[in-house]
């Protein structure tokens, strides 16, 4: 496979695994907030998130293996899961490669979900907020096609559906005071049978 | 870990009100046995679960979100003895 | 030199002949007026513990307390040798937990009773500590109640080092929230998480701090097994009817002259009872048990004070509460004003326990004030149902039982204020222990 091929490759699953990404996050945060209608009901939509995650994978594989194994520019195997393992641009490697490591470990938990307690799956798939950003950032400051009109406003609609979609998360949240009361400072209650002081 | 419970007794499906966090997923799944209050919250009657629902009671209760639905199985009635 | 005693009263028996006999809890406290060791030792005697404690006197002692037929003093009424049973039956170091953090507004009783006999208690969970081989006793008391942790602590210093604290004691201070004396609540903040009750979908299953068994029982139930240990379970079901027997403590409050806690015989007619605090008119109803308990009319007062009688009438001994409410109050409002505090009180786990009670609350409030929609009875009545038996504890349960009982014994008044037409008992102040602002 020629180095060009490969090349065009990468950028290709890398575009699409940026839209796929994004989308699965928009997903993610549609179910959290509890978003279901009868033709899209909130179990189908769970669903939805799984597959595009799964689909997600499938092209940032693609992705990483065609960077890997195109030797116009050297990134090594190494630099896959190890940050700043690339002498190529060793930055915005490292970006791309913090993002793969947060995203295995969403995936890898997810996968074995039933089998880990709940806290670590939740904690860790909260990771997933941090991935995204770092991923975005890879590919724009990494992209060769971001020079390209429409492939600008396709980052730039990906941006604005994970941040919109955030925005929405965050105001629904803070409607939600059901776990305030557990932190609120100890009220007092009243006092019982306050009558009169005994003396021994 | 897995939120089911296998046996060969009777199967019921329990909500554990603590961990609930009315996502509506096991109402949408199985509207046969889950019920919606006014709030959102699963309200569950206790009936045995049919046969025919027993595996969709188990999927629904893998895809809760916060684990709160839980299948049981009652043990078997021991067997009579003379 | 012993400690004052706290803020409740604990009035004197009814005429100087009535002196209550030595084998009840405030015995010591009645005839030397004090609460320290030694006048606790003198009036009880020293603590039955033997030099060997073995299998033997275990059972002995399990034995003890399954014949008296004591049932816990906390509200919940459960067999208490058979929570004994069960945590001696698990593994040995755990511990002991002494409920004295009484979250209920109307009761008065725990704290009365660790001012003034708190050996009582401490006698009573050493012993309970031993049978089950547990290897601490921990005294649970509400951050709020200075006076009577004070006291505790006092006792407690009092005991170390005498022998009569084989197993060590520790003093923790829990917040004073109502939800906070359940059990798994208590249990869960002692082992360093919130004080909100847990899922126990399976009875009988053991608490835990740790890994290590935990017994909790209420502080007059321990004081109890302290006088079983000594006088014998057959003194014990000397008072009271077969299927409840000895005797409790009682806290009265609202429409009386004499609020304060006192010690009762089970079985004692109602109006007996009532009759030591003195109301102050006519009484209309009475809320019995707390408030997740439930009303009783005035016209049942000769019901004797016993947990199958008080059920026959729809009534509940559960903590030892009695509120006399006057027939110039208006129940509806009270019953509001009760459902409302409930609504805040909730642990804030459950979501039909967090949405439900304070729309039922805001259903009574709106009934109280006599501006009822159409649709009021039958949201309500579907509210109840829809809130009942939906939350990791009984808190909403008892909510429901509380509010339903008032629907049945304020019928009429709820007739009237249906049509829109409150009574002036609505304008008047609550009977209801005070409560500070929040």
């Amino acid at each position: 496979m020629s180095s060009t091929t490969l090349w065009y490759a990468t950028r290709a699953t890398g575009l699409v695994a940026m839209v796929l990404l994004s989308a699965t996050t928009v997903l993610g945060i549609v179910t959290a907030n509890r978003v279901t209608s009868r033709r899209w009901p909130g179990f189908a939509l769970q669903d939805l998130h799984r597959r595009v995650s799964l689909l997600s994978v499938v092209f940032l594989a693609g992705h990483v293996l065609t960077s890997v194994l195109d030797t116009y520019v050297h990134i090594g195997w190494a630099a896959v899961v190890v940050p700043f393992a690339s002498s190529y641009r060793r930055g915005w490697v490292a970006a791309g490669t913090v993002s793969l490591d947060l995203l295995l470990a969403v995936a890898v938990t997810s996968l074995l979900r039933h089998r880990l307690p709940a806290r670590l799956w939740r904690g860790v798939h909260w990771l997933a907020y941090l991935s995204w950003p770092v991923a975005m950032a890879h590919g724009m400051a990494m992209g060769t096609d971001v020079r390209l009109g429409w492939v600008l406003d396709l980052c730039l609609a990906c941006i604005a559906a994970v941040v919109g979609a955030t925005a929405w998360r965050t105001a629904l949240a803070a409607g939600r005071t059901r776990r305030a009361r557990l932190l609120l400072p100890v009220r007092r209650r009243p006092e019982g049978v306050p009558v009169k002081h005994l003396t021994g | 870990m897995a939120p089911t419970v296998r046996g060969t007794g009777e199967v019921t499906v329990k909500v554990n009100p603590v961990a609930c966090e009315a996502y509506g997923y096991c109402a949408e799944l199985l509207p046969e046995l889950v019920t919606l209050d006014e709030w959102g919250y699963p309200v569950v009657d206790g009936r045995p679960v049919p046969d025919r629902l027993v595996d969709l009671a188990v999927a629904a209760a893998r895809r809760c979100p916060r684990r709160a639905l839980l299948v049981e199985t009652a043990p078997p009635p021991s067997p009579r003895r003379r | 030199m012993s400690p004052t005693s706290s803020t409740v009263a604990v009035p004197p028996p009814a005429s100087p002949d009535a002196t209550p006999a030595a084998g009840t809890l405030f015995g010591a406290w009645w005839s030397s007026g004090r609460s320290d060791l030694a006048a606790h030792v003198a009036h009880f005697g020293p603590l039955p513990v033997p030099r060997r404690v073995d299998d033997q006197w275990c059972d002995r002692f399990a034995a003890a307390v399954a014949s008296s037929g004591l049932t816990g003093r906390g509200g919940a009424a459960f067999p208490s040798a058979r929570k004994l049973a069960l945590v001696r039956a698990g593994r040995a170091g755990g511990l002991l937990v002494v409920n004295a953090s009484e979250g209920e507004p109307a009761s008065a009783k725990d704290a009365a009773l660790v001012s003034c006999a708190p050996h009582l208690v401490l006698d009573g969970a050493e012993l309970t500590a031993l049978a089950v081989r547990a290897e601490r006793v921990v005294v649970c008391v509400a951050d709020d109640r200075p006076d009577t942790a004070l006291a505790v602590t006092y006792a407690v210093a009092e005991r170390a080092g005498t022998g009569l604290s084989p197993v060590p004691v520790d003093i923790r201070r829990p917040p004073g929230r109502f939800v906070t004396g359940e059990e798994s609540a208590l249990v869960s903040w002692l082992d360093g998480g919130p004080a909100a009750p847990s899922f126990r979908p399976r009875r009988g299953t053991l608490l835990t701090v740790g890994r290590r068994p935990v017994l909790v029982h209420n502080a007059e139930t321990l004081a109890h097994v302290a006088l079983i240990a000594r006088a014998g379970a057959a003194a014990f079901r000397r008072t009271g009817p077969a299927e409840a027997p000895g005797t409790l403590l009682t806290t009265i409050t609202g429409a009386v002259e004499r609020p304060g806690v006192y010690e009762v015989a089970m079985g004692t007619p109602l109006g007996e009872v009532l009759g030591r605090a003195a109301p102050r008119q006519a009484v209309a109803a009475v809320l019995t048990g707390g408030f997740g308990g439930s009303w009783v009319p005035g016209t049942a007062l000769a019901t004797p004070y016993a947990p199958g009688d008080l059920a026959r009438i729809g009534g509940v001994v559960g903590a030892g509460v009695l509120v006399v409410l006057p027939r110039s109050s208006c129940g509806v409002a009270e019953t509001a004003r009760i459902a409302a505090f409930m609504a805040g009180e909730s642990a804030g786990q459950c979501g039909p326990c967090v949405f439900g009670l304070p729309a039922v609350a805001a259903d009574l409030a709106a009934l109280a004030e006599g501006r009822p929609d159409a649709a009021l009875g039958a949201r309500l009545s579907g509210r109840l149902g829809a809130v009942d038996g939906r939350g990791a504890c009984r808190h909403p349960d008892g909510v429901v039982r509380m509010v339903r009982s008032a629907l049945s014994v304020f019928a009429d008044d709820v007739r009237a204020h249906l049509r829109g037409a409150p009574c002036p008992g609505l304008r008047r102040p609550s009977v209801l222990p005070p409560a500070r602002p929040r």
